[in-house]
């Protein structure tokens, strides 16, 4: 039988996790403010603004506003802070 | 993705949108984020090209990953009420051990490439003793924190020790002798995996002493399988990168359509005694005497000449205008290049200068690429210089592509031949949670 040898785990050190709740739902989105937020990727934009209209013509008491982040791939507190303040809702896209 | 699980926390329902390729991804990273629940909703790949009618299908078509309507998925995400699982989120530990359970070669190679720690290529594995001769290599307590490491921007740093990066060291076939270089690597923060879709590769470049203490060859072939040293510490780099991020899986961890060749390994010194000009790390504020490493992001794609020849502008311009301008070149030059256009009277500064001044293109080509609309239009539109000047440019006007900071040269190669490559390299490192804050070349000398 073959000899068994001990070797190291080549893995680095993951962080604890900790466990965070989504946010309430509301029932309904009519008469709600609902952010659609562009994150700049290539062609987001366009995506939005379908969206945006397919709001307009099928749930037209939903407000929809567009909005973007100063940069793609960054934080953008000031933008969160926005939506936090007036928004009921958002949809983020497209992308990661 | 992060807007996302940060906008759930402030109190707002938010629903992220991906393409359907991206659905392990973001089910990973709502995991790490504690928040698993996340109403992931998903339209077919792609967007980028897609006309507004084509996205409008997308809309009112079904989520390829949900299998509901799309808008139906997105409607109820945002209005369902929360389960328990949504209201608790996940906590959890993970711990890695140090030791994996003992078993046989055979079956610890197996496990190794089951679970993706390695490069497919064969690995030394790495036993206690091993690892033990390995760390002979550095004056550094095995413990000591390195840094952190992550995938790309928005997934979790994971945090490695010396142990870890000789580990790693040692399943690349390196010495004992090359771990300084090995760890300033690996201290820069950048990751030689990057998940991202572009399939980056991590390109480095190392000065002063160590690359002849080490037997570095900066000769002929300096860029292929010639030479133990090159080879295997760009390796280890790789290696380490992969697996103390916390992985380099396609689908999940990695990302990139075609992959990366550069990311095997990539990791060459400078001929800095045959170079008529100074040294990379001298020009970036160390002394000649220091060693350092140099990181650069890309190997995305490499063009390639002869010369100077006559023509020598013309086949410039052409190089650097083929490139994707999103990525600017570092441009590795043997010194049989260097050398001739130092006698024309070029310094490397002037010579970048020229470059900078004479890549143009038309706006609309520049603007015509997504990587550029996606990273560099947001900071055109907030009016930073030179990109807002770029952006108001009429569409058929020439527009510069670089900024001489953009641009680096890099001299290495043999004289077999005066050849010179642009090679996709932008110039990184030197981030948060590193030892070399402030300057992205990192100090080998510290860890000796």
């Amino acid at each position: 039988m073959a000899e068994k040898i001990t070797v190291h785990d080549p893995r680095g050190y993951p962080p604890k996790v900790e466990g965070k709740r989504l946010a309430n739902r509301t029932e309904t989105l009519d008469g709600k403010v609902l952010y659609l937020i562009d994150c700049l990727f290539d062609n987001a934009d366009v995506f939005m603004e379908q969206l945006r209209l397919w709001f307009a013509e099928h749930l037209p008491g939903v407000e929809t506003r567009i909005i973007r982040p100063k940069e793609s791939w960054v934080d953008d507190p000031e933008m969160r802070a926005r939506v936090v303040a007036d928004g009921d809702a958002a949809i983020i896209g497209v992308g990661l | 993705m992060g807007f996302a699980l940060a906008l759930e926390q402030d109190g707002v329902p938010t629903i992220p949108v991906s393409t359907h390729v991206f659905a392990r991804l973001a089910k990973a990273t709502a995991l790490s984020a504690g928040m698993p629940t996340t109403r992931n909703c998903f339209v077919p790949q792609p967007v980028v090209g897609r006309t507004p009618s084509e996205l409008r299908d997308y809309i009112e078509g079904v989520d390829p990953v949900n299998k509901r309507p799309f808008m139906q998925c997105v409607l109820d995400g945002l209005t369902q009420p929360l389960t328990e699982e949504d209201m608790k989120g996940a906590s959890f530990e993970r711990s890695t051990p140090r030791f994996l359970e003992p078993d046989t070669e055979d079956n610890l190679r197996q496990l190794f490439i089951e679970n993706h720690w390695t490069d497919y290529l064969p690995i030394i594995l790495p036993t206690e003793e091993r690892v033990e001769k390995m760390l002979k290599g550095t004056s550094k307590a095995a413990d000591y924190v390195v840094g952190t490491m992550r995938p790309t921007s928005f997934r979790e740093a994971w945090e490695f020790d010396v142990e870890k990066v000789a580990v790693n060291a040692v399943m690349a076939g390196a010495r004992p002798d090359y771990m300084p270089v090995i760890l300033a690597l690996s201290a820069s923060g950048v990751s030689a995996r990057s998940s991202s879709t572009t399939s980056w590769a991590s390109l480095s470049f190392v000065n002063g002493p160590i690359r002849d203490e080490i037997g570095m060859n900066s000769g002929i072939g300096a860029m292929g399988p010639y030479n133990h040293a090159n080879a295997t510490i760009g390796r280890a780099y790789g290696l380490v990168s992969q697996n103390v991020q916390g992985g380099s899986v396609p689908g999940d961890t990695y990302m990139g359509a075609l992959g990366n060749n550069w990311a095997y390994t990539a990791c060459f010194p400078e001929a800095e005694e045959r170079s008529p000009w100074t040294p990379f790390h001298v020009d970036k504020g160390f002394k000649p005497e220091d060693s350092t490493v140099s990181v650069f992001f890309g190997g995305w794609y490499t063009q390639s000449g002869f010369g100077p020849r006559e023509t020598w502008k013309d086949k410039f311009i052409r190089c650097l205008t083929a490139t994707d301008h999103f990525s600017p070149p570092v441009i590795v030059m043997d010194p049989l290049v260097a050398r001739e256009f130092d006698a024309m009277g070029f310094s490397k500064q002037s010579l970048i200068d020229w470059c900078a001044e004479n890549a143009k293109m038309p706006a609309r080509n520049y603007w015509d690429d997504q990587w550029v609309t996606t990273l560099i239009k947001p900071h055109a539109v907030a009016g930073v210089e030179p990109f807002a000047s770029r952006l108001k440019a009429k569409p058929d006007e020439l527009i510069s592509i670089f900024r001489p900071e953009d641009l680096n040269i890099i001299v290495l190669g043999g004289e077999t031949q005066g050849a010179f490559k642009m090679i996709s390299g932008r110039y990184m490192g030197g981030g948060p949670g590193t030892d070399n804050k402030g300057n992205p070349t990192g100090l080998v000398d510290i860890w000796r």
